[in-house]
């Protein structure tokens, strides 16, 4: 693999990976070997950033801990950080039906694969608490709406791209909606304040 | 014990402290106060630790009663007419208030964002960390409404210190010289628009608040087309959105973006943006 250093000021270093796995496999590498001076270690889509303070470690030698670190071999059993978190959806979005339609699918087939899916927290990002999901074995690609809703509701379960989500709270939001929950995804007063961080399992089980 | 009640809160009033670092792998970017400088400075100056919280004061038009004691206070950061019962005070200097004594901030006219520290800080909750509002996720303290009571802690260990006034200097009236860092996606743009991005004389638009500031002058163009997958920024990167104009990230920015990053202000520098003025000239230079 290349893993390309792009220094971002100075006191923060962006590394680039070629895929997903990669910064899934980098960025468990680097929290399970983390170092004192490390203050951010931010996942997203193809790359990693390392922030760091300075003056407990200098960038160069995050940069030198970054280009020595191993990645163990991505397999099926990857480590998820600590337990899966289980999410009870009522399968009702707004969006399901037509979800389905667009992948040529029946309605009964989108929910099962959803559900049967082993998703995983690849990173966090448009507001606090809402982590992308990503699955090896999920086989669709969902458009997002052309026109984005004004009004996404708290504990909306949607699909966009190859990723699945849930919105923490009312917010704009232009993934595709296939469900709800009534899961706490953001509580800044808990420790964890998010139920879904990078790495985290999540399994998704229709509530009766 | 003391109490600072709020009567104008101006155009924006906010508690800021330092920030809450270490949550951006959640989507919480570090926020605080944007002029980092002039919060620690206002902060020292009546003897609390640096990371006490703050107001910061968009524009000015701000009006606050002391109650229940006598009061240490400081502003520093943007300059204007600042009086208590009506006398002006110099700024960048701790003065004791009375109880029932009333501190107005007039109009800025050099600089945008006031900082006023109390002795003792703001005795808020602290979400993740920090009283700092952050006005994109929406965490922290609300924004501060007339009528607003805030508590003040208690007394911090050290006395207010006797500090030489002239070390004071103002917010650049003319043209904002900052200094920048190469971005980690400067090779996205052509070598003509890397110079231009440092000869331009480029301008502060109205839309310019604790997220980013947007600029306008010649615009940037890319030698790599396509989509950028939407990666980590930090405050002080410098994105370039599809029509070539930049913007400045800042505290409250969104903590991953999509558009690259063409360089990166320095920390020294990003305090000057914050208080940079719609309509100011900004000019960069190499860190």
């Amino acid at each position: 693999m290349s893993r390309r250093l792009l220094p971002s000021g100075e006191s923060a270093v962006l590394v680039e990976c070629d895929s997903l796995d990669e910064v899934l496999a980098l960025h468990d590498a680097l929290a399970a070997d983390r170092r004192p001076g490390v203050v951010e270690l931010v996942p997203a889509a193809r790359t990693v950033l390392v922030g760091v303070d300075a003056d407990q470690l200098p960038l160069e030698s995050a940069m030198t801990w970054i280009r020595r670190i191993p990645l163990a071999v991505p397999t099926a059993g990857r480590q998820g950080a600590g337990d899966a978190a289980t999410i009870r959806v009522v399968y009702d979005g707004d969006d399901l039906a037509a979800t389905a339609r667009l992948l040529g699918i029946t309605t009964e087939a989108l929910v099962a694969a959803h559900q049967a899916a082993d998703w995983r927290v690849a990173f966090a990002g448009f507001a606090p608490g809402f982590g992308y999901l990503v699955c090896d074995d999920w086989p669709y690609q969902v458009p997002r709406l052309d026109a984005p809703r004004t009004r996404v509701p708290a504990g909306a379960v949607a699909l966009a791209g190859a990723f699945a989500g849930v919105y923490p709270r009312q917010s704009p939001g232009g993934w595709r909606l296939i469900g709800r929950t009534d899961a706490v995804l953001w509580d800044a007063q808990a420790d964890p304040p998010a139920l879904l961080a990078p790495g985290r399992r999540v399994r998704f089980e229709a509530a009766v | 014990m003391s109490r600072l009640v709020v009567e104008q809160p101006g155009a924006l009033a906010l508690v800021e402290d330092l920030g809450r670092p270490g949550f951006a792998h959640l989507g919480v970017a570090r926020s605080g106060a944007l002029d980092r400088g002039a919060a620690k400075l206002a902060n020292r100056l009546v003897g609390n630790p640096d990371g006490h919280a703050v107001l910061e004061v968009l524009v000015g038009g701000f009006r606050a009663r002391f109650d229940g004691g006598e009061t240490w206070f400081a502003v520093t950061g943007a300059w204007g007419r600042i009086t208590l019962d009506g006398l002006p005070l110099a700024p960048y200097a701790a003065a004791r208030a009375r109880a029932g004594s009333v501190l107005e901030l007039g109009a800025a006219e050099r600089g945008i964002r006031y900082v006023l520290a109390v002795r003792g800080g703001l005795d808020e909750p602290h979400v993740l960390g920090s009283r700092s509002r952050d006005t994109l996720a929406a965490l922290g303290p609300e924004p501060v409404a007339p009528g607003r009571v805030f508590a003040i802690g208690s007394a911090p260990g050290a006395s207010v210190p006797l500090i030489d006034q002239d070390a004071a200097f103002p917010p650049a009236g003319g043209a904002v010289t900052l200094a920048l860092l190469p971005g980690p996606r400067a090779d996205w743009f052509t070598d003509a628009s890397r110079s231009a991005l440092f000869d331009t004389t480029w301008r502060v638009t109205e839309r310019a608040d604790r997220v980013g500031v947007r600029l306008v002058g010649a615009p940037l163009t890319r030698r790599v087309e396509g989509e950028l997958a939407s990666e980590p920024t930090v405050p002080g990167s410098i994105q370039v959105a599809g029509g070539g104009q930049p913007t400045i990230l800042l505290a409250d920015g969104p903590v991953t973006g999509g558009y690259p990053v063409i360089a990166i202000v320095t920390p020294a520098s990003l305090d000057a943006v914050a208080q940079a003025r719609p309509g100011q000239e900004v000019r960069f230079r190499h860190a």
